[in-house]
């Protein structure tokens, strides 16, 4: 069985002998050229005069093209058809792209931008929430507003109301592949594209858009990018567009790559945010009413900031029931680059939010911040005994992992709305005795687990006695202090625009028994292709090596969705599933025939096929059933079901599931300038019953890593007027290789997920990046250790942030 | 004379004839070659995507080809991660560790990170968080990659390893003749800088290899220094240590460690192995910049920097050197030849405070050098990088510890003068008020370190 089995990613040989091809490797012809965006060097306002004359007579140059050389300047945005590929005069942010130089080398073109003469008309840019606040520059008409029960009457009848706020700054990717494209004109008027990115369909439609091309004039080709993390979910765009534009102009191919300094200019970032909370609480820090504003920059386009502040707001709960509830969300407008996508879309904005209050109604109250996490939490979904057994086996064997019972024909999609209805289908999981607790968007949780889970990890991590331990430490400490944090994390599964939740593949079987394997999800380094590859070479009952795995491709499988919220492997495995199954059922049914059995007595194991008492190689069997002539092609296609959203009125059931995990950092700070060091993590992190267990153990630590370097060491600093001032790995800070955890175990809650996914697994990609908040939480312990007033820590916590705080705490 | 480069690539012979000077190794493996194991990932040495092993007469080392320029490579042997697997295809230990234990995700890090730890293997180098704090991953968190390195340093080096030392080594395969921007000697440079003042001189390139790929400035002429093997001795005597211009910070570091160990730390910290490899103690001086970290701790120490220009030579206090934010005491002409530090007893301790604790820019750099005789403070020798335009000691604050007693009294009269002594400004790295504070609290921490009270989050464990 080659489910659930630790293979390598399939590319790692090829990732270490530097084979492995990204889109700057691929050869090119001599002819082709390379490109260069010439940016604005002021924030917000008007250009008056663009002197290129110097760029056109620049060595190596070969085309150069302002907005004002373009009949029509085609749009980059992945929603509103507000983001020129160049600027048509009004400047909205300090790097937006401003001219096209097309050159004979990368360098050429590079050094060719730098002799542009502009001059401005500069405008007051708004660089700030506050700015943006005060002159109502916001998308939507006003903020989104989801409520539950009645939260001014909890608010005002609570023994105790805590409120405050929290800042968080956004985040760069540094995928450390820059983003890249390449487009080959083709002698007919198409266009084929090599992208470095995470939405093949959209660059497709993109592009065709640009070059007024049907969509099946544009081919788009991803075999792999170096990262991705939601920064090349649409920004992108810009690169292909741009290389199509000139391909299609001069007939030669175009490249085009950032240099890193333009890539952190140009693109969009994680989302920074401020959300004002007030909570009412009784004298146990049990939440009775929850209010929270959330505030965030999205830059000056549209981009996927709505569906990056609604997930902000579906996760405003994270793992709490919170009876009453308010989330107001405003969605800024400001003269900065276009925040985007980034690993956990708002949710980890949001759940930052709320493990905030956690932290500061234990400190208000006097309790243990774990202790008032657990009293919050939701209820467990299965009874006590599942819970703890979580590690061991599962409650009996879930259906259909090996039966051989199509995906997709048992959906049964409930419909009507109301609070009160239970969205769940069959395959969700089952209601809860005495109805399950709601979200404060009036989604039923009924596959908590955080409950055992937290015991699970506490007790195994020895969280009392250290915690204990380290306030002795501490007593003893002039200068350094430490300190411990268990924080959850419970991430809602599913695009929430519905309509994104489905996916295809396209599997062939070759006369010699060999597969090739396509489908719609990208690899970005997450291992989709390999878990995947997995799910084929299972249900086939051979070896994963049998399988090709083959570079996405919008002309194998057509209108797909971004690799993009965790969904990956969801998604496409499904889709595989479903074209492998389809060429099975149909050799079962000849061998059956061939063999006068049923074809249900036809098994494909250990890389033969069993028909009634004989074994045939699969080699063999699939030569007999082509000579049978059967076809032994197939696509699949999967969509999830059982789910239904309505963002403005903030009902419904948006997630299939919720994936959930946690973590216990400690860490230590220097009083004296702020320093601080993680000293040990442990994690127990839910990823079902994993598919393939060491590539969701390397994204669980991967991913907190990340988040952690998301809240401590990566800042982003605009000046005032508007410059990025972190915007290389000079400046801005991602972890390197010591900021790991000195001490660092992660572990798999090896439960079957009881909705009914790919094998039973959970997504991996997004949720273990809010496992890194626990540091975060940590820090601030730490900071609570050195006197009695509220540290008020804010994020990233910075060395500065955190000696701020230690200040406050000693008041 | 030609200016033609030769070098040995992957046990290869390469001849480059006239290469642009400032052409990296990088663009040259990637386009002229199209050797594309090799990764472009910042192009400013800052993320080692780029990283290959360069192995001259001092043995294999890490650099980032992003920011060596193909002059400098003249004579030796480039190996990138295509030639770390074996001529046969066979993988490296440490590839097949890699793949076995889930080292890659993405993979685009991966060739740098191959060959930092290919580098280390060789060498039997175990402290995996330095060897690797020049090579970012985004994707792993990189504890499987240490798993990987760990797993394969028991293994045999695998001989095609062994074959660039060879190589470097064989007379026959030294460089026949130098461009002509490269000096083999002082005296040759000296003689040159003088007839071309306006040059750029190139030792370890790592902040000019910027000017180059950042901010695209087309240099003319240049020098290459890397030639000048006079300029690369470390002299000492019973009074003095004398570190010719050259020298690189990875030379450095074992004849400062048993001398002044929390110097050693700091340079260990200053960067990466790539950039220690390549940036050298004159360069560091000679860019006049405010934030290199060096100049306030040799300052610390009382150092001499040693000038020339032409026969001409001068010494004077280095603190001396820095005149203002980009303006030093050097004449057209003239160039950095040595720095000496004299011996003494340590007391000096050096506190880098930055955003992430590896390879950043300091906000703050403290280099403090204070003797207590009987309890009393007889000298302090206290300067700072990243306060004020130029490396800077704190002469208010030095003039009220000596002479007072050692106390955390007279350590907080002491702290009240940071503000005689600093204007700092708020940048990216820190505001003005956490550079003044800090600075101040860096003079009780060495007070607290010298009571022997725990100050040091490195040496805290869970």
């Amino acid at each position: 069985m080659s489910v659930r089995t630790p293979l390598p990613h399939d590319s790692a040989p090829l990732h270490v002998t530097g084979r492995a091809r990204y889109v700057d490797d691929i050869p090119t012809p001599a002819t082709c050229l390379h490109l260069a965006f010439g940016m604005a060097q002021i924030a917000h306002g008007r250009i008056t005069s663009m002197d290129l004359d110097a760029v056109r007579s620049a060595q190596g140059v070969v085309q150069v093209i302002a907005g004002s050389d373009l009949d029509e300047i085609p749009d980059c945005s992945p929603s509103a058809e507000d983001e020129p590929l160049l600027s048509d005069g009004t400047i909205h942010y300090l790097g937006q792209p401003v001219f096209l130089v097309a050159a004979t080398s990368h360098l050429a073109a590079r050094r060719a931008v730098t002799l542009a003469k502009i001059t401005y008309e500069e405008a007051t840019p708004l660089l700030t929430i506050d700015a943006a606040l005060e002159a109502n520059s916001r998308f939507e008409d006003g903020p989104r507003v989801y409520e539950k029960g009645d939260v001014d009457q909890a608010l005002s009848s609570a023994a105790h109301v805590i409120e405050g706020r929290i800042e968080m700054g956004g985040q760069e990717h540094f995928y450390l592949e820059g983003q890249a494209a390449m487009a080959m004109p083709q002698d007919n008027g198409d266009m084929i594209v090599h992208s470095s990115t995470q939405h093949p369909t959209e660059i497709q439609h993109k592009v065709a858009h640009a070059l007024h091309l049907p969509m099946n004039g544009v081919r788009v080709e991803t075999r792999r990018m170096g990262g991705g993390f939601g920064g090349k979910e649409s920004q992108g765009n810009h690169l292909a567009i741009a290389c199509a534009l000139i391909a299609h102009r001069t007939g030669l191919p175009a490249k085009m790559r950032y240099d890193r300094d333009d890539d952190f200019m140009i693109t969009g970032k994680r989302h920074d945010f401020r959300i004002d909370y007030r909570v009412g609480v009784n004298d146990e820090g049990r939440i009775a009413g929850a209010e929270f504003t959330q505030m965030t920059r999205c830059g000056w386009a549209l981009d996927l900031s709505l569906p990056v502040a609604d997930r902000a707001m579906l996760h405003a709960d994270n793992a709490y029931h919170l009876p009453a509830a308010r989330i107001t969300s405003h969605r800024l407008r400001t003269h900065t680059q276009s925040a985007t996508a980034f690993r956990g879309f708002g949710g980890p904005q949001g759940v930052v939010g709320i493990e905030r209050v956690m932290d500061h109604i234990a400190h208000a109250l006097g309790l243990d911040p774990l202790q008032v996490r657990q009293r919050n939490y939701y209820d467990d979904a299965f009874g006590a005994g599942v819970a703890q057994g979580g590690l061991s086996a599962p409650p009996g064997p879930p259906e259909d992992i090996s039966g051989t019972k199509k995906a997709g024909t048992a959906h049964k999609l409930s419909s009507g709305t109301g609070a009160s209805k239970r969205f769940g289908g069959a395959h969700s999981p089952e209601p809860m005795a005495g109805g399950a607790q709601t979200t404060p968007y009036h989604m039923e949780v009924t596959d908590f687990l955080l409950n055992g889970l937290t015991e699970k990890l506490a007790t195994d991590c020895d969280y009392a006695a250290r915690k204990a331990a380290i306030a002795e430490w501490n007593a003893g400490q002039p200068v350094l202090k430490k300190g411990i944090a268990l924080t959850p994390v419970k991430f809602g599964i599913s695009f929430t625009l519905t309509h994104l939740n489905q996916a295809g593949a396209l599997v062939h079987v070759y006369a010699d028994g060999s597969v090739h394997m396509n489908h719609g999800g990208t690899e970005m380094g997450q291992g989709l292709n390999q878990k995947v590859a997995q799910v084929a070479a299972d249900r086939f009952g051979i070896s994963p090596d049998m399988v090709k795995i083959t570079a996405t491709d919008t002309g194998k499988v057509p209108n797909t969705s971004a690799t993009a919220a965790s969904s990956g492997s969801d998604l496409n495995g499904m889709a595989v599933k479903a074209a492998c199954d389809t060429i099975r059922d149909r050799m079962a049914e000849y061998l059956a025939t061939e063999h006068q059995v049923k074809p249900h007595q036809v098994r494909f194991a250990d890389g033969m096929v069993h028909v009634g008492a004989e074994e045939i190689p699969f080699a063999e069997a699939a030569n007999r059933v082509y000579m049978g002539r059967v076809s032994l092609s197939a696509t699949g296609y999967y969509k999830t079901p059982d789910i239904e959203w309505d963002r403005i009125a903030g009902r419904g059931r948006p997630f299939f599931y919720f994936a959930q995990g946690a973590a216990c950092s400690e860490v230590v700070i220097d009083t004296l300038t702020g320093e601080n060091r993680i000293l040990r993590t442990d994690i127990l992190h839910d990823a079902g019953s994993s598919l393939n267990p060491a590539i969701d153990i390397g994204q669980i630590e991967g991913g907190f890593v990340q988040g952690a370097g998301w809240l401590t060491t990566e800042e982003l600093v605009w000046d005032e007027t508007g410059r990025l001032r972190t915007h290389a790995p000079s400046t801005y800070k991602i972890p390197a290789c010591s900021d790991r955890p000195r001490i660092f175990n992660v572990a798999l809650w090896d439960a079957p997920n009881p909705a009914e996914t790919i094998y039973r697994s959970k997504a991996v990609g997004e949720p273990p990046l809010m496992l890194g908040i626990s540091v975060w939480s940590a820090l601030a312990d730490a900071v609570s250790a050195c006197g009695p007033n509220y540290p008020d820590l804010q994020a990233p916590a910075t060395a500065e942030a955190v000696l701020a705080a230690v200040a406050r705490a000693r008041g | 004379m030609t200016d033609t480069v030769r070098f040995h690539l992957n046990g290869q012979p390469v001849e480059v004839p006239a290469p642009p000077p400032t052409r990296t190794l990088l663009d040259w493996l990637r386009e002229d070659m199209g050797l594309t194991g090799t990764k472009e990932g910042c192009n400013e040495g800052d993320c080692g995507a780029c990283t290959i092993i360069v192995t001259d007469e001092n043995g294999p080392r890490a650099m980032n080809g992003c920011i060596l320029f193909l002059p400098q490579i003249d004579g030796k042997a480039v190996r990138t991660v295509e030639g770390i697997s074996g001529p046969d295809g066979r993988m490296h230990p440490i590839q097949q560790a890699m793949v076995d234990l889930h080292g890659s995700q993405c993979g685009f890090c991966t060739p740098g990170i191959v060959a930092s730890l290919a580098v280390a293997h060789l060498k039997g180098a175990t402290d995996y968080d330095d060897v690797l704090a020049g090579n970012l991953c985004r994707c792993t968190g990189y504890a499987p990659i240490i798993r990987a390195a760990e797993a394969a340093a028991s293994h045999e080096v695998p001989e095609w390893m062994l074959e660039d030392a060879r190589l470097v080594g064989d007379p026959a395969a030294a460089p026949q003749n130098h461009p002509p921007y490269a000096p083999t000697s002082a005296d040759e440079l000296a003689e040159w800088y003088l007839a071309n003042p306006d040059a750029v001189l190139i030792a370890g390139a790592t902040d000019v290899g910027l000017w180059v790929t950042k901010a695209l400035r087309h240099l003319d002429p240049v020098a290459f220094l890397s030639g000048c093997d006079d300029l690369k001795q470390i002299t000492s005597t019973e009074d003095e240590i004398r570190f010719g211009a050259m020298v690189s910070f990875t030379d450095m570091m074992p004849v400062i460690a048993p001398l002044h160990p929390s110097l050693d730390e700091m340079l260990r910290r200053f960067s990466s192995v790539q950039v220690r490899n390549a940036a050298t103690v004159g360069g560091n001086i000679a860019n006049g910049s405010p934030i290199g970290d060096s100049p306030p701790a040799l300052i610390a120490l009382e150092a001499t920097l040693h000038l020339r220009k032409g026969e001409a030579r001068r010494s004077l206090p280095l603190e001396e050197f820095f005149l203002d934010y980009g303006k030093q005491d050097r004449e057209t002409g003239e160039f950095v030849e040595a720095v000496s530090i004299p011996r003494q007893t340590d007391r000096l301790r050096c506190y880098k405070l930055s955003k992430r604790f590896d390879q950043d820019i300091s906000a703050v750099c403290g280099c403090l050098n204070i003797t207590v005789e009987n309890g009393t403070v007889t000298a302090a020798r206290i300067a700072y990088g990243g306060m004020a335009g130029i490396p800077k000691r704190a002469t208010n604050v030095e003039a009220a510890l000596i002479g007072q007693a050692w106390t955390e009294a007279t350590v907080r009269e002491a702290m009240a003068r940071y503000g005689d002594d600093f204007t700092p400004m708020s940048d990216m790295r820190a505001s003005a008020h956490y550079r003044l504070t800090t600075a101040a609290n860096m003079l009780m921490r060495y007070f607290h370190e010298d009571q022997g009270v725990a100050t040091n989050v490195l040496e805290v464990s869970a």
